[in-house]
């Protein structure tokens, strides 16, 4: 969707400030946050996608001034509340009001190092036919789904070069909306700062796509 | 500046009036998802402590240092970074399918996420927050020497700038190019020259004494 996420070549937002000796967390609820959101993770009751996509719902003005770990837990508290695991009222008492519903998993003290040694692998097997090789030319499509996609809006409709292949990764296009992994072909695709800007400099940027947003291009 | 316009010693015992709304909210939550048995306390705490003591940059930086001395290991990190990676004790989450991308004097690579955050975990740990701030993701693919003279990097005009832009869960590692002088260090020492930034392609590796 065309939503405050996708800025990639705004150059509105002002200067990159690097802080020196930056923690790793600057609150303590920000720790907490990011805890709690892995942990819920193992309820089993969403993806990486669908978290993604409700985090890009979020109203633009209020998406670019949050703090980053204040959009990841608004985030898991939406799906949280629609999900049935909470109620917003419990949320405000800060109490169980009405009995849990059942969940896949959770993650136990024990189960940490595991768990986020295995991670979450998005590759997957498929018999789809692989389209492109490296060294074609490809365009991406002129796209702009209402829903989730990771075809950004700044090189959508533009020629590129396949560098390489990843084999099939779950397409998170479907993958966001429930309906499932479809697995796709995963290309790098390069594209000069001329094609996507109209700059002379040799520079390049590449993404990462799926071959549904990629068609031949002559 | 610790401590600026604030005083952190008083007394914090007066019923946490001093949180954010925020804070409340996170605070809350975490109550009610332990109270519902959704989530394990003590799995919160293991959670913090390995993203603050043991995974972090210094766990790329030894890739690097790696890279930098073994011809073999570089080579495997080409062809299969996950895996060469994996060897030294590096995986998982943020991290499931590796690239490692090597500057030289021709290409300088540099890695954003326009649309999240992503970022390699494993090796890096969790990202600074310029990295996640609308500044970096959004002009990075537009003006990647712009932003990097705001880092105080300069490219000589003939060096090409890649920037990859972390749009599927491929998670890239730049490895910065060796410091001259550097010949004759340890992997130890190595390592020691190999910042963060450089990791990302914000930054140049330290020189070497």
């Amino acid at each position: 969707m065309n939503g405050p996420q996708d800025s990639g070549g705004m150059t509105s937002f002002g200067a990159v400030v690097p802080e020196a000796n930056e923690p790793v967390f600057h609150e303590l609820w920000e720790a907490r946050a990011l805890a709690l959101g892995i942990a819920a993770d193992a309820a089993g009751l969403w993806n990486t996608d669908i978290v993604r996509h409700v985090r890009e719902l979020t109203p633009p003005v209020t998406y670019w001034e949050m703090n980053y770990y204040e959009i990841r837990v608004n985030s898991h508290i939406k799906l949280m509340i629609d999900r049935g695991m909470i109620t917003e009222a419990e949320l405000v008492s800060g109490s169980m009001q009405v009995p849990p519903r059942p969940v896949k998993g959770v993650l136990t003290a024990e189960k940490v190092p595991a768990v986020l040694a295995k991670g979450n692998p998005a590759s997957r097997e498929s018999n789809r036919p692989q389209l492109f090789v490296a060294g074609d030319r490809v365009r991406t499509r002129n796209q702009h789904p209402r829903g989730h996609t990771r075809l950004p809006r700044y090189a959508s409709g533009k020629i590129g070069e396949i560098v390489s292949v990843h084999g099939t990764h779950v397409f998170p296009d479907c993958s966001a909306l429930g309906l499932g992994e479809d697995p796709q072909w995963l290309y790098t695709v390069s594209f000069t700062a001329a094609e996507l800007w109209g700059k002379s400099a040799r520079d390049t940027i590449q993404l990462d796509l799926w071959e549904p947003y990629l068609e031949a291009a002559s | 500046m610790p401590h600026d316009g604030h005083d952190h010693d008083h007394d914090h015992n007066h019923h946490g009036s001093e949180l954010s709304p925020i804070a409340l909210r996170v605070k809350a939550l975490e109550s009610l998802l332990v109270e519902k048995g959704y989530v394990d306390p003590a799995a919160l705490d293991v959670l913090i402590d390995t993203y603050e003591t043991k995974i972090g940059p210094r766990n790329g930086a030894r890739v690097v240092a790696r890279a930098w001395s073994d011809p073999a290991f570089a080579q495997w990190l080409k062809q299969d970074a996950t895996a060469a990676i994996a060897s030294l004790g590096y995986m998982g989450r943020q991290g499931e399918h590796m690239v490692v991308l090597f500057n030289t004097p021709e290409e300088h690579n540099m890695v954003v996420c326009t649309l999240c955050s992503c970022y390699p975990w494993p090796v890096l740990g969790l990202p600074p927050v310029w990295y996640k701030a609308m500044p970096y993701r959004s002009r990075t693919v537009i003006d990647p020497r712009g932003v990097l003279a705001e880092f105080g990097v300069t490219l000589p005009e003939d060096t090409a700038v890649r920037v990859w832009d972390s749009t599927a869960e491929i998670r890239y590692l730049v490895i910065p190019m060796r410091p001259a002088g550097s010949e004759g260090l340890s992997e130890e020492q190595l390592a020691a020259l190999v910042t963060r930034d450089s990791m990302i392609g914000t930054g140049l590796a330290k020189a070497a004494l």
